[in-house]
């Protein structure tokens, strides 16, 4: 007899509470909050970004309780989320004007504002530092890093797209003025508006979408898009002034990556070039440039999985998938004996 | 009560926009009402629907039951009761005629329910054409324009396949002759309960962020054919082991002991009612 035949589901619970705490906590060595948030920090972009709430010391939080699980502390944001209540919205966020902390073309060799390599793991080679387990984190190295760099004025960026619209390469549109979707309030409805399909992607597990835009280039969807941009930085966020609505009040900035990529597309007996745009919480790259892929893949249409609007919308939530699949651990009797009730019947139909 | 939290969690413009689409699926009897679903600190998956409709309605006067499986003491159950303990001070009982709002995940209590209770259920999948249609986009048309062909089709492909309907729970019905509705993961054998009810039944889908309701005195028809009735599952021949009911769904268990096949009553609130009344 399993655990709902018997009572007693309070006891087992707070047992297995325990132990978890056990597991939990590991070590006698304890990891400190500040430390997973500044130490940790691609783990804490990817958890706020699959959120949808930018936090860094909430998610820093959440991947302590959790045993750094990226669902569990997404979980965690996206509930304490839901207590929240909404004062204001921030203006639309004008990213020419971002300071730039990196930013790269695989277009063009030169752009524009110039590239920026930045920080990136690519030309690292990924052997292990077999040095870093014990090493003291040293302050000195680190206030020699800082004392190093050399202060760079802030200049605005014109996209690199830019360039091509107004040789008439790529379609400009025109602002509608319609406020964008918000899914988190509002149920996503198909076909989705292109608001409401960025926002889904941006918030959509980082494993998910990543999958989707790789089989999009194996063949399965307009095979190889070009990293027009990639720029990473920090965003100012304004609200518009309460007393003055014309006015509005400087309330942070957010660090965040912007990708867009282009693709051939047919404009009657010509061709052009379409975009798919992608923005994400933090240093995500690749979860930037699969939204951009995707984007563009849906805008494009088709027979492929990457192409299908309710399929990839519907099946990328990290909550909702792992809520989903998780609870096939709960007991499912009653609709098992159902089950069972129907097959018997047909093999007894077959035996008469 | 954790005072770091709102009364029933949600804070009250969210309680009140899930209230208001309740209203709606009241008014519209079968219809699934789309709503702007809150992530909760339970799994999405786990009666998030349910539990959003409960802490919208729940007030300081009500007497909450929550079941899973028909038994109150189901850790999914527990959990959820012990969810709702944390952010209000509600009352909760096993007793099925002493609640006024019942959360349930896959039954319907046996003995049937009055016009002053609620009956919530969860729902894993509130779209019945889900099955014959994958895409929301086309079943919200087949909704639109009443097409239920090929539901149909499929209960004649599996009599022609079977000799009989094979659906197991979740089977399909009609609500006041016009939505087809999923009446959630409960079996056949409670489907007729939701017909011309006391009660109100709301069903609440979190993930898929639908509620929809059968208001009372609502005709609920399961599908069937003239020919061919509708079938519930058959218990013949079998009783519970415990307070000895022969009218009501039972769990198969396995007895640990002796390895035999025995029954029992899967509510186990009416078990023990059975029981108690006997031992009088």
């Amino acid at each position: 007899m399993a655990y709902v035949a018997v009572s007693g589901g309070k006891e087992a619970i707070e047992e297995s509470i325990r132990l978890l705490d056990f597991y939990k906590s590991g070590s006698d060595k304890d990891v400190d909050v500040e430390a997973i948030e500044n130490k940790m920090s691609l783990l804490v972009d990817r958890v706020m970004g699959e959120a949808g709430l930018y936090a860094k010391s909430y998610a820093a939080l959440a991947l302590k309780q959790c045993e750094g699980s990226v669902d569990e502390a997404v979980f965690l944001l996206r509930a304490y989320r839901s207590t929240l209540t909404r004062n204001y919205y921030t203006n639309a966020v004008n990213t020419d004007e971002m300071r730039m902390v990196r930013r790269i073309s695989a277009a063009f060799k030169d752009i524009a504002g110039g590239q920026i390599l930045g920080a990136t793991y690519d030309y690292t080679h990924r052997l292990i530092d077999f040095d870093a387990d014990g090493k003291q984190a040293s302050v000195q190295a680190r206030q020699d890093l800082i004392a190093a760099q050399t202060p760079e004025p802030v200049a605005d960026c014109p996209r690199v797209s830019d360039e091509l619209k107004r040789e008439g390469l790529i379609d400009r549109c025109s602002r509608d003025g319609r406020p964008p979707c918000d899914v988190t309030v509002n149920m996503l409805e198909f076909p989705a508006g292109r608001s409401a399909r960025l926002q889904t992607l941006a918030r959509a597990d980082t494993g998910f979408i990543s999958g989707l835009a790789y089989s999009s280039l194996r063949g399965f969807g307009q095979v190889h898009p070009t990293v027009g941009e990639l720029r990473c930085g920090y965003a100012e966020l304004c609200i518009p002034y309460p007393p003055d609505e014309s006015e509005s009040i400087y309330i942070g900035e957010i660090l965040i990556t912007e990708v867009e990529c282009f693709h051939e597309a047919d404009d009657k007996d010509r061709l052009k070039l379409a975009v798919g745009y992608g923005a994400v919480f933090g240093r995500n790259e690749n979860k930037a440039i699969a939204m951009a892929i995707i984007d563009n893949e849906l805008e494009h249409g088709g027979p492929h999985p990457a192409q299908d609007e309710e399929f990839v919308l519907m099946h990328g939530d990290s909550l909702e998938m792992n809520g989903f699949i998780s609870h096939l651990k709960l007991p499912h009797y009653v609709t098992f004996q159902s089950k069972l009730d129907a097959v018997r019947k047909t093999r007894k139909a077959k035996d008469e | 009560m954790n005072k770091n939290y709102n009364f029933a969690f949600l804070d009250e413009g969210s309680k009140r926009e899930i209230r208001r689409a309740a209203l709606k699926a009241v008014a519209i009897p079968g219809y699934q009402v789309p709503f702007g679903s809150r992530e909760l600190p339970i799994g999405r998956g786990w009666g998030t629907g349910g539990i959003q409709l409960t802490l919208s309605l729940i007030g300081p006067d009500d007497m909450l039951k929550v079941i899973d499986q028909g038994s109150d003491e189901s850790v999914n159950a527990v959990n959820i009761k012990k969810f709702v303990g944390l952010c209000t001070d509600i009352e909760t009982t096993t007793d099925t005629r002493k609640a006024t709002i019942i959360q349930t995940r896959h039954r319907i209590p046996e003995i049937p329910l009055t016009n002053e209770q609620i009956l919530i259920l969860q729902v894993p999948i509130p779209e019945p054409l889900r099955v014959v249609e994958a895409r929301e986009e086309v079943t919200k048309k087949m909704h639109a324009e009443k097409d239920y062909a090929p539901m149909w089709l499929q209960l004649y492909e599996s009599l022609v396949k079977y000799k009989r309907v094979t659906i197991a729970s979740e089977y399909p019905c009609m609500v006041e002759g016009r939505y087809m509705m999923n009446p959630s993961p409960i079996p056949k054998f409670d489907n007729p309960k939701l017909h011309k009810a006391e009660c109100l039944y709301l069903f609440g889908a979190g993930r898929e962020k639908k509620i929809y309701a059968v208001p009372p005195y609502t005709e609920v028809v399961s599908l069937a054919f003239d020919d061919i009735p509708f079938e519930k599952e058959s218990f013949t021949g079998k009783i519970c082991r415990l307070c000895g009911s022969a009218d009501t769904y039972l769990d198969e268990v396995f007895d640990a002991q002796t390895g035999e096949r025995v029954y029992q009553c899967s509510d186990t609130s009416y078990c023990q009612e059975v029981r108690s009344r006997a031992a009088r």
